[in-house]
């Protein structure tokens, strides 16, 4: 029976464990930790630990960028691999590519796998396109006779018949990614690995290789493994999904509720935000005006139900003198998309070193069930319909709750996040026949 | 027990460490158009966009091959008595030259390829395999000038080649192999502590004073001799002179004594190398 489990499943993880020790390897030179080790055994202090630093601390500390991992991929299954920065991606990815090995478990895999985790590794400058081509199939893993074969294919899709034999130093950078993934995507190997190669190349190219990465695992029956932080990508090409935390797989399922998880590790319930720390976006040039805090009123949580109204009291301080400001609340969807935006158009003005407070009431009922990021930016506008930005926050997230009895749960890929009013009903006629 | 049903079904398995002896040789030969085009690409890129181009694999042992004749051969008058001195340091020059660029090639594996290693997999001693052989067309180029010379004063009679120089791909692989251990056992051990590095160098260039490259053996005192011959380079350069310029005699024992301990060194290499490869990335 486990025997015939197993046929079809082309990677199998178990327990998986990836552990990194937190601060530096020693000193990095012999000297270093042969100090600190003479330094222990006569039980004397560290003279390489930081001054004033406690004996438990951070150097030496471990650190689980894996935490137990235990996933079975069935074989021509597109997973993608989603969660935020260092939640365990990349090192979920090496693991299995071998550039490293886990600490603990273990991995099994049947047949090849081809990994991307950059594209273009071991291109070289000065070697044409043609030895390129060889050289990095060769990297991946294919003998000669395997790209003789499929050299053909390689610069058809990379559209590069033309430049083969030119340097690639001399290929624009576009030209060079092209190159690359069409090396990658056409290996033989069973198992695909990519993280985010598609974030690079025009769209029309970027398309295309999500065609090949789907045709791979719908027609050809070959895993792919996909990390990515698009989610439109990971839409298009996955069918499961899993979402890391922390070292941790938090959920594993339909790609549609693993992005909504994935989002809403990104969502903090606070109902009040203090910006005194808050390093501003380098995006951001202006200093006039800086956001000091913002709260909602009255409210213990961030969930909204459905007729309630959005009180929010924001606070901030005149670092120069604003003649005339506007504010603008940006609602994003918790897939990053934005949703909408609402305006108080010259409200605001005030003489340097002021410092002001309003309360404000948001109409968001028109909102779809769901979860939501605010954005709150100062801007001075002018008669042209330009603007400049003088503040701009990530503010508080909310939930918005609708349970009418009687209609249906809001299917927000289908619908959007937007619920307009119900229309006015006027002249409607029944005949009868 | 459910384990090893398990992997049955699978063809390979990933585990968290190597063992000490782990290397996969018939894995490394599945790789060998990589080591081919490895060793094409170190050999191009190498000499691209000079002008003299490979020509610069003679120029540098030409130059080094005058300076010792005149520092080490005119004034200290280090030679050997019976042949032209510059045959003498040329033969030397050569041979260390080879050793020792394979050997500092190699003691970089893991620092230098860490870009590439920490991306894709492919058997690591792939990397100075590849080093060792490019370093071969090198002394291939430097090897053919030297045998212009030594045709020249052969028949100037000056020389007198003796056929042990039938042994030359012997002594190649032999200085390959040694040159590959020690390399690989630095390498293994910088991917941790960069101090070896700086200690490469150096450590090279007292090695060539160890062993009689711009010396003649003539002048070690007997009684240390036995102690002067525990370095695995010194027979092997003395064999390469008695091949090519017929100074001194073919000494079978000291040979295969340098034998033992080149095999003693690469397999400890190949030892640390299979310990250090899997999990190097996290401390390089």
């Amino acid at each position: 029976m486990e025997m015939n489990a197993n046929m079809d499943l082309a990677i199998k993880i178990e327990h998986v464990s990836k552990e990194y020790r937190l601060g530096a390897i020693g000193g990095g030179t012999l000297r270093g930790d042969l100090q600190s080790w003479w330094a222990r055994k006569r039980g004397k202090e560290d003279p390489n630990s930081k001054i004033g630093a406690q004996t438990n601390v951070k150097v030496g500390q471990k650190f689980l960028a894996l935490n137990d991992i235990c996933l079975e991929v069935k074989k021509g299954e597109a997973l993608g691999i989603i969660g935020h920065n260092g939640a365990g991606k990349s090192t979920l990815l090496k693991l299995l590519s071998q550039v490293t090995a886990p600490t603990t478990g273990s991995i099994s895999y049947n047949g090849r796998i081809a990994s991307m985790l950059e594209v273009g590794t071991g291109f070289h400058p000065e070697l044409t396109g043609r030895e390129n081509v060889y050289m990095n199939g060769a990297i991946l893993g294919m003998t000669k006779a395997e790209i003789d074969r499929k050299f053909d294919q390689i610069v058809e899709f990379a559209e590069m018949e033309q430049f083969i034999n030119t340097p690639v130093k001399r290929y624009s950078s576009g030209m060079y990614v092209k190159l690359a993934f069409s090396v990658a995507a056409h290996l033989d190997s069973e198992i695909l690995v990519m993280d985010e190669v598609l974030a690079v190349g025009d769209m029309k190219f970027q398309q295309k290789c999500l065609g090949k990465m789907g045709d791979a695992a719908n027609r050809e029956g070959r895993t792919v493994l996909y990390v990515s932080h698009n989610m439109n990508t990971i839409r298009q090409l996955c069918s499961r999904c899993i979402v890391l935390d922390h070292g941790r797989i938090v959920f594993d399922g339909n790609t549609e509720q693993a992005i909504e998880k994935y989002m809403e590790c990104n969502m903090t319930t606070e109902t009040a935000k203090s910006y005194a720390d808050y390093q501003r976006l380098a995006f951001l040039q202006r200093d006039d005006v800086r956001i000091l805090s913002a709260n909602y009123i009255g409210k213990d949580s961030c969930v909204f139900q459905e007729h309630e109204k959005l009180p929010l009291r924001l606070q901030w301080k005149y670092q120069k003198d604003v003649p005339d400001m506007s504010l603008r609340f940006v609602v994003e969807g918790v897939d990053q998309t934005k949703v909408c935006a609402s305006f108080c158009y010259h409200a605001f003005s005030g003489r340097q070193g002021e410092i002001s407070s309003v309360d404000l009431s948001f109409d968001i009922t028109q909102l779809a069930p769901g979860n939501y990021q605010s954005f709150y930016v100062f801007f001075a506008s002018n008669e042209y319909g330009t603007d400049k930005e003088l503040d701009w926050v990530p503010g508080l997230s909310f939930t918005i709750e609708k349970q009418t009895p009687g209609r249906l749960p809001w299917r927000t890929p289908a619908w959007g996040r937007l619920e307009l009013l119900p229309p006015e009903i006027t002249n409607y006629q029944r005949n009868n026949g | 027990m459910k384990n090893k049903t398990d992997n049955l079904t699978f063809s390979t398995t990933i585990l968290p460490k190597n063992g000490w002896f782990d290397i996969h040789l018939n894995e490394v030969w599945r790789y060998r158009d990589l080591i081919k085009l490895f060793v094409k690409r170190n050999f191009i890129s190498q000499y691209k966009q000079t002008i003299l181009g490979p020509a610069w694999a003679l120029i540098q042992p030409l130059l080094t091959t005058v300076v010792f004749t005149v520092v080490f051969g005119s004034l200290a008058g280090l030679a050997a008595d019976g042949v032209p001195s510059f045959l003498f340091f040329m033969s030397g020059n050569i041979a260390w030259g080879y050793f020792s660029s394979c050997l500092t090639a190699t003691a970089d594996t893991f620092t230098g390829n860490s870009a590439i290693f920490g991306k894709v997999y492919f058997p690591r001693l792939v990397s100075p395999i590849s080093t060792v052989l490019t370093n071969l067309i090198s002394f291939s180029i430097q090897f053919v000038l030297f045998l212009v010379f030594v045709v020249i004063y052969w028949i100037k009679g000056d020389v007198q080649p003796s056929l042990y120089a039938l042994m030359l791909p012997l002594l190649l692989v032999h200085m390959a192999m040694l040159s590959l251990g020690v390399g690989i056992i630095i390498s293994s051990l910088t991917t941790k502590y960069r101090d070896l590095k700086m200690l490469v160098s150096f450590g090279v260039q007292l090695w060539m004073y160890g062993t009689p490259v711009a010396y003649d053996i003539g002048i070690i005192p007997p009684k240390y001799m036995s102690l002067y011959m525990l370095n695995p380079m010194t027979p092997i350069i003395n064999a390469f002179r008695t091949a090519f310029l017929g100074l001194g005699r073919f000494d079978l024992p000291d040979y295969l004594l340098s034998w033992l301990v080149t095999i003693v060194v690469l397999f400890f290499g190949l030892m640390l190398f299979s310990r250090v490869e899997k999990t190097f990335m996290d401390t390089v």
